[in-house]
């Protein structure tokens, strides 16, 4: 099953490396990470999306407490949560796409931030399968280059990580 | 420039005294040379060169398993750093907390591929508890101090602390911190006491209660409340590789070692007990072979551990207990006393089973008239040392029978490479072994192919005056895989056979020491007792004895097998 785990570590030099190091040392799968500063300059806030079975998260999360800079650990599905990823993705808006491409991107609630004779540049937040499916959505040809944040994560209502 | 201040290498050495350390054992270089110079200017702990980084760390670990405090290597950058990497790997698979020092080159030669420039902090990541580069003379006091404590606290593992050339000649005051608190590690020390007191009650109403012990026992220095507990609840025990001597080998209530390679009857108890109580072992392959096998019998498992991460890692645990095993163990005999619960079931009838199984008589070998038995050689030293030495050993079939045959009492007696299975370690071990404990005896037990990974570490042991006593069982193969070979690769025994072996005895005397060859089984005792006499006493003896070529070790659990599919030596 797909997990979404939240992180809170040092904000020191080769902390990420750690985390990472220990997901290709133990197997584990990573989907997709980010990693970036809080508030609070001293910790960074990372999101890791993964998948495993019960046991295998469940050693994921042992893993990434004993680790010696990771403060804190959430796994967001064991409780309700929010998740965001921001796609950003050029088209080709040639006279063959132009109008096919802007109706794509207003059904998906994205925004064009870049604009040229031949080409759009959309940005899309969402859920990661919501991302994918505007990738699905569209005529392959037309897409000529796509980046992702890798997902985000927060917990509902209540649900707080810090320190 | 306050006149107070001292250069980083100063700080160094004044972190290292102010944690008591006795022994420093390292190797100088290039971007370590402002530290020795320090270290050459103080008397507070003996710095022991070696021959070798590895055997530096090897050394210090060994130091470290028999005493039970931090042991201490420093190392110079780039090769001196990863010659030290299979030590420190080595002790990081079996939690011994050590510190390491290495040296880096200049700060503002960093990422310049710089002259012996590596990055350490990147290569040694997956093999340390924890790690650091300094980048501040500020920070080198602070640093060490958290090395120290995150290496012996919590599941104990090596830390190394890596200080670039620079830093070490800049000059700052030097203010030792009295305590370090890290708001990302709280080693969990006392166990939950609901679980506690459900394990007691699962253990005195189990009809075939078993006691699983490893190396946290040793490393927790819990051993007298572990064989409390055992005597108290009168079940039977075995041990890990790791955790022999955790309790006395010579109680009725063990069972021997368990595993790949562990007794008969501690391996079917193991299988058939009704509640087992795991304490500071692992549950790893080479214990309980397939994982599919062992939970195919039902059982429940009670698993107490320091590491949350240990717990239903292999194994599905049921009732998990996270804490320091002296403390858990403590709230268990406590528990037992207070509550004066008795033992409501007789574990007459499971005695009864497990006699059965002791009566195989699994460890029995047949001596021969002409070739000595390995096995014999390890009685033989048993019984010449009275059960009291250190015996360190290498890897491979003779660690195997330096286990089986050489019954440990005490703990922190046995000194091996249980987790990364290091062939070489032995020379070392024995070094740093008998270096904290100069006037007990100190056997290292080997093979012809391990001791020749370490060999020039005979050196220092002439420098350091140290009266080893190598007992070399020379069988002219790997002997472990040449048993793999002749069991599952048809008897090709491909590139384990060595060819061109020195002369021991020659060796040994051109490094300055004793060397005796002993090739008859009646020469066996007298050349041990010869090697342990007073005339020998201050001398290095390396015994090369001439054993058995086909010796195999059993019983023996088949790669992928489960505990109770066996073979024994009178299955072939």
């Amino acid at each position: 099953m797909r997990h979404i785990i939240s992180l809170l570590m040092e904000n020191e030099s080769g902390a990420l490396s750690r985390v990472s190091g220990l997901f290709s040392a133990r197997g584990y799968n990573i989907e997709s990470l980010t990693v970036a500063p809080t508030e609070d300059a001293s910790l960074s806030r990372m999101t890791i999306v993964t998948s495993g079975s019960d046991e295998i998260i469940e050693q994921i999360i042992k893993q990434l407490n004993k680790l010696i800079d990771v403060v804190k650990v959430l796994d967001l599905n064991d409780g309700k949560f929010i998740e965001r990823e921001l796609m950003i993705v050029k088209v080709k808006a040639n006279a063959q796409y132009r109008d096919e491409m802007k109706r794509m991107c207003d059904i998906f609630r994205g925004r064009i931030i870049d604009v040229s004779d031949s080409s759009f540049t959309i940005e899309i937040t969402g859920s990661s399968s919501k991302l994918d499916a505007y990738i699905e959505s569209i005529d392959k040809a037309a897409i000529l280059e796509t980046v992702r944040t890798g997902a985000s994560g927060i917990g509902r209502g209540d649900r707080i990580l810090k320190v | 420039m306050n006149s107070n201040h001292i250069s980083g290498a100063e700080i160094v050495i004044r972190c290292l005294h102010e944690e008591k350390v006795k022994f420093v054992f390292g190797y100088p270089g290039g971007a370590v040379l402002n530290i020795y110079d320090a270290v050459f200017q103080q008397n507070k702990f003996k710095h022991v060169l070696v021959r070798h980084e590895q055997a530096a760390v090897h050394a210090a670990d060994a130091y470290s398993r028999s005493t039970g405090k931090v042991g201490v290597a420093l190392v110079t950058s780039g090769p001196g750093a990863t010659n030290a990497v299979t030590g420190i790997a080595t002790a990081y698979m079996d939690s011994i907390p050590m510190v390491i020092i290495s040296g880096q080159v200049p700060t503002y030669a960093i990422g310049q591929d710089a002259f012996q420039e590596c990055d350490t902090v990147g290569i040694t990541r997956p093999c340390v508890k924890h790690n650091f580069l300094v980048k501040d003379v500020k920070d080198i006091a602070s640093t060490i101090k958290k090395a120290f404590y995150v290496a012996s606290s919590g599941r104990p593992g090596p830390v190394l602390v890596d200080i670039p050339k620079d830093i070490t000649a800049e000059k700052y005051e030097f203010n030792y911190p009295k305590s370090v608190h890290l708001r990302s590690y709280n080693p969990i020390i006392k166990g939950h006491s609901g679980q506690i007191k459900k394990a007691l009650s699962l253990l005195l109403n189990a009809k075939k209660p078993m006691i699983y012990s490893g190396g946290g026992v040793v490393l927790g220095d819990a051993s007298s409340q572990l064989t409390k507990f055992v005597r108290a609840i009168g079940a039977p025990i075995t041990s890990t590789l790791m955790g022999l001597g955790g309790f006395p080998a010579s109680d009725k209530q063990f069972l021997g070692m368990l595993g790949m390679h562990g007794t008969y009857e501690a391996n079917m108890a193991m299988q058939e007990c009704d509640v087992l109580l795991a304490v500071g072992a692992r549950f790893d392959d080479r214990v309980i072979g397939n994982p599919e096998h062992f939970l195919s019998k039902p059982r429940t498992i009670i698993h107490i551990d320091i590491d949350p991460s240990s717990i239903s890692k292999r194994v599905k645990i049921d009732i998990p207990i996270v804490g320091h095993v002296i403390s858990v163990l403590t709230d268990l005999n406590d528990l037992l006393s207070k509550e004066k619960i008795k033992q409501n079931i007789s574990l007459k009838h499971w005695f009864k089973e497990i006699d059965q199984w002791r009566s195989t008589n699994c460890l029995s070998f047949k001596n021969d008239k002409k070739l000595i038995k390995p096995q014999f050689v390890v009685q033989t030293l048993h019984q010449v040392t009275k059960g009291d030495a250190f015996i360190t050993s290498d890897v491979g079939q003779h660690q195997m029978w330096a286990a089986q045959y050489y019954p440990f009492d005490k703990p922190r007696r046995w000194i091996n490479s249980g987790g990364l299975g290091t062939m070489g370690v032995g020379l070392p071990y024995a070094m740093g072994t008998q270096l904290a404990h100069p006037d007990a005896m100190v056997a290292c037990v080997t093979g012809e192919a391990s001791i020749q990974m370490c060999i020039q570490e005979l050196s220092t042991c002439k420098q350091f005056h140290l009266p080893i006593k190598i007992v070399n069982l020379n069988n002219r193969y790997m002997g472990m895989v040449r048993q793999w070979q002749e069991f599952f690769y048809g008897n090709r025994y491909a590139e384990s056979y060595m060819e061109a072996l020195p002369d021991f005895v020659k060796l040994a005397e051109a490094y300055g020491h004793v060397g005796m060859k002993i090739e008859k089984p009646s020469d066996v005792e007298p050349a041990l007792k010869e090697a342990f006499s007073n005339k020998l006493k201050e001398r290095l003896v390396f015994m090369d004895f001439i054993t058995d070529q086909k010796e195999n070790v059993f019983p023996m659990i088949p790669n992928g097998k489960g505990l109770s599919e066996m073979i024994t030596a009178e299955d072939l």
